[in-house]
């Protein structure tokens, strides 16, 4: 039977409501899109008369840029929340913030919440379909399928492919949402951190490889993804210094070389270059950290087109 | 003024048998299995049992400084809808149930306008900060049946050894509510598998586990008379029963919820599902489960927690912990529990009557000539809808809204005068 996609309103707080076809045919759609941003007039007219809010009650510049330039190549119209500089901040609640947003005629959010499961409040206050941006440390399927796309533009089918994530899988969104959209593409990954920055039960959870040693981990990788590491996690007792998490964990000439040759580098950034990747991994060859920005706009496109049913 | 219940199926000695029961004033005045006497009133109880009234050693009524939530009104008409005829307050009101002044305002409340009677639990600590000792003895000649930090636990080892010193000298029990600040940090829901999945701090099991054993300890230690409130994890049950075959005076209590849902429930981010201790794995909840089948886990308690809809539908991480309980109670262990053979009916019925009631020293009804008239009549083949209409707390918040439960409460009785009546 023909795959007939249906994603006209649908909301993506995480991949798990999406199957591998969904994901696929997302992945196809972030093609098209890339190529119209490689153009020297990067617009199209698709989205006209559309308005999408970004919802941003944790601040990050970076995402926001993102879902905002994709919104505007589309031809939305766009409005920007900030919860640093916005009512919420004189104590609002998130529900009466979107019920005056909803008056003003909203017909996409996209939104970034320190707490998980906000953008399923978001669609319950407002009706309308929601993007997560990512919800503390819940979800972030935006980077997900951005990291998936470009493993997929590099290396083709992903069956069977390895990916290493090291770093910082406790408080991760990304590394959760990337675990769900991996193993549904038929990916093997492996997480890799010291325990105390290891969630439990992943194994069971998510069918993937947990190791805590990194040389063990990295072994015949295809893929290695290094995550930021924050510096308040010390003063949470999680571990001890940056120069001893760095010891046992940087990604790194010497320790890269236990992945395969030429294996992919990646990062969803910002990275604290010196800490978890070193300078002569991060600007190699083999790294695609600038690409998967690029691609990031390319998916948020190809998503807010598939769910406000833009026109070709 | 007389009432006769007639042709119910009464709880009395740990067995149910048919009885016609005869109330005079407050008073019950004869039981037997036909009793023709003329009365004012009769109750036809055909096809229902009758129980005595239900005691509920854990409510939180929120009155005085948080009406919004709940008010003695409220919270004893919530009591006598879901069949209960006693409740212990909790102390953590604003402000605090430390001193006998707030203690008289609850009791004389509750006395003019309430529909359950009610016992006040003070604070074991001034303001249950965990600082200073409270005027335990002084609280206790204004009437309270406990001291409990309910909703806080006193970190200090060394002031809770001094707590238990106090309140054993004026023969206070101590209920505590056994939490670990540090393991249970910023946790939101248990430490297990669905706080992995869905990026939520966790609260071990640990958490509670530390400190029950050093109550337990100290207990021994000073020969007070400890009640665990809320009991969650099976390592903290294990603990419990190694100290009862030691002798020591030890009791405890587990909820509805925690018997009835596990951290599967917090998938869909629901907020009633919320609360402290939380919701355990079905290892716990099993483990609960044989406790209070075996005795180990000694009553029922339902931890009444009620919270506005503006302060529970919000963020997970930012709405406060706790479900209200009173109404819900018996129809969902009776639901999920007693029908479909996991529970026995004279179970449930001694661990929501006298277990509570013997465990803080509180007279209570055995449906004897002569005791309290409180009695709550059910019709177990009936069926309950509980939506935001029907639910007499002011709030909500409940894992069972908008459900059907098996069995209905008909009448709710305190002391002679009927204090809820179901519609025909």
């Amino acid at each position: 039977m023909a795959f007939t996609p249906q994603f006209v309103g649908r909301n993506v707080f995480d991949l798990d409501d999406y199957s591998s076809e969904e994901i696929m045919y997302i992945l196809e759609a972030a093609k098209g899109m890339k190529e119209i941003n490689l153009r020297e007039y990067k617009k199209i007219p698709t989205l006209r008369g559309k308005t999408v809010c970004t919802l941003f009650v944790e601040d990050s510049t970076r995402t926001r840029m993102s879902f905002e330039l994709a919104a505007n190549r589309l031809s939305a119209d766009v409005v920007s929340f900030q919860a640093s500089i916005s009512s919420l901040q004189k104590g609002e609640s998130l529900q009466d913030t979107v019920y005056t947003l909803d008056a003003m005629g909203i017909d996409l959010y996209c939104i970034r919440h320190s707490s998980p499961g906000s953008p399923q409040l978001v669609h319950k206050y407002s009706g309308k379909p929601v993007i997560n941006g990512g919800d503390g440390r819940h979800a972030h399927p935006t980077q997900a399928l951005l990291d998936i796309f470009s493993i997929w533009e590099k290396l083709g089918d992903l069956n069977g492919l390895k990916i290493t994530i090291v770093g910082d899988i406790l408080n991760s969104r990304v590394v959760r949402s990337n675990l769900i959209g991996m193993k549904k593409l038929g990916m093997q990954v492996t997480v890799c951190g010291p325990r105390t920055l290891m969630p439990g039960n992943m194994e069971e959870i998510y069918g993937c490889r947990v190791e805590y040693n990194l040389r063990e981990a990295l072994r015949e990788a295809d893929v290695v993804m290094g995550l930021r590491m924050q510096l308040e996690r010390m003063t949470e007792g999680l571990f001890p210094s940056l120069e001893e998490y760095s010891k046992h964990y940087v990604l790194s000439k010497d320790t890269i070389k236990y992945a395969k040759k030429d294996a992919l580098i990646m990062h969803p950034g910002p990275m604290n270059r010196g800490v978890e990747i070193l300078p002569e991994i991060a600007d190699s060859n083999q790294s695609l950290i600038v690409e998967q920005v690029a691609n990031g706009v390319a998916v948020r496109m190809a998503l807010m087109f598939l769910i406000l049913g833009g026109k070709v | 003024m007389t009432t006769l219940i007639k042709n119910g199926t009464a709880y009395i000695n740990g067995k149910f048998e048919a009885r016609d029961i005869l109330v005079k004033n407050d008073k019950i005045h004869k039981v037997a299995k036909h009793i023709a006497d003329k009365a004012d009133a009769v109750i036809d109880a055909a096809g229902m049992h009758v129980f005595p009234g239900f005691t509920d050693i854990h409510v939180h009524l929120r009155d005085p400084g948080q009406t919004y939530k709940e008010d003695i009104v409220s919270g004893t008409r919530a009591a006598a809808h879901g069949g209960f005829t006693s409740l212990c307050t909790m102390p953590n009101t604003d402000p605090v149930v430390d001193n006998i002044a707030t203690v008289d305002y609850i009791q004389r409340r509750a006395k003019d306008l309430g529909y359950a009677r009610v016992y006040v639990v003070g604070a074991m600590t001034k303001k249950s900060e965990g600082l200073e000792i409270s005027e335990m003895a002084t609280m206790q000649s204004g009437g309270i049946v406990a001291v409990s930090d309910d909703g806080k636990c006193v970190q200090n080892s060394k002031l809770m050894l001094n707590c238990m010193r106090y309140a054993t000298n004026f023969g206070l029990p101590l209920i505590v509510h056994a939490e670990d600040y540090n393991l249970s940090g910023k946790g939101q829901i248990h430490a297990g598998k669905i706080a992995s999945q869905l990026g939520l701090t966790g609260i071990p099991g640990l958490a509670e586990e530390v400190i029950i054993s050093r109550d337990i300890m100290l207990a021994a230690n000073t020969k007070s008379r400890l009640h665990i409130a809320h009991i969650s994890t099976a390592r903290s049950i294990a603990i419990v029963r190694e100290a009862k075959q030691e002798g020591i005076q030890v009791t405890c209590e587990v909820t509805p919820h925690h018997l009835l849902l596990t951290e599967d429930a917090c998938r869909g981010f629901d907020t009633n599902t919320k609360m402290k201790p939380p919701l355990r794995t079905e290892k716990d909840r099993l483990a609960c489960l044989e406790a209070l089948r075996e005795g180990v886990i000694d009553c029922v308690a339902t931890d009444h927690a009620p919270h506005a809809d503006f302060e529970k539908v919000r963020e997970f991480d930012h709405a406060p912990f706790g479900i209200i309980g009173l109404e819900t109670a018996f129809p969902a262990l009776y639901h999920h529990l007693v029908k479909p053979g996991f529970l026995r009916l004279e179970r449930l019925a001694e661990a929501l009557t006298s277990a509570p009631a013997k465990i803080l020293g509180l007279p209570h009804s055995e449906l004897k000539p002569g005791d309290p008239a409180d009695l709550t009549v059910i019709d177990l083949s009936g069926s309950t809808t509980f939506d935001a209409e029907n639910i007499l707390s002011k709030s909500k918040n409940t894992p069972w809204l908008n459900q059907t439960l098996s069995s209905r409460v008909i009448y709710t009785i305190l002391e002679g005068r009927i204090t809820w009546q179901a519609e025909a």
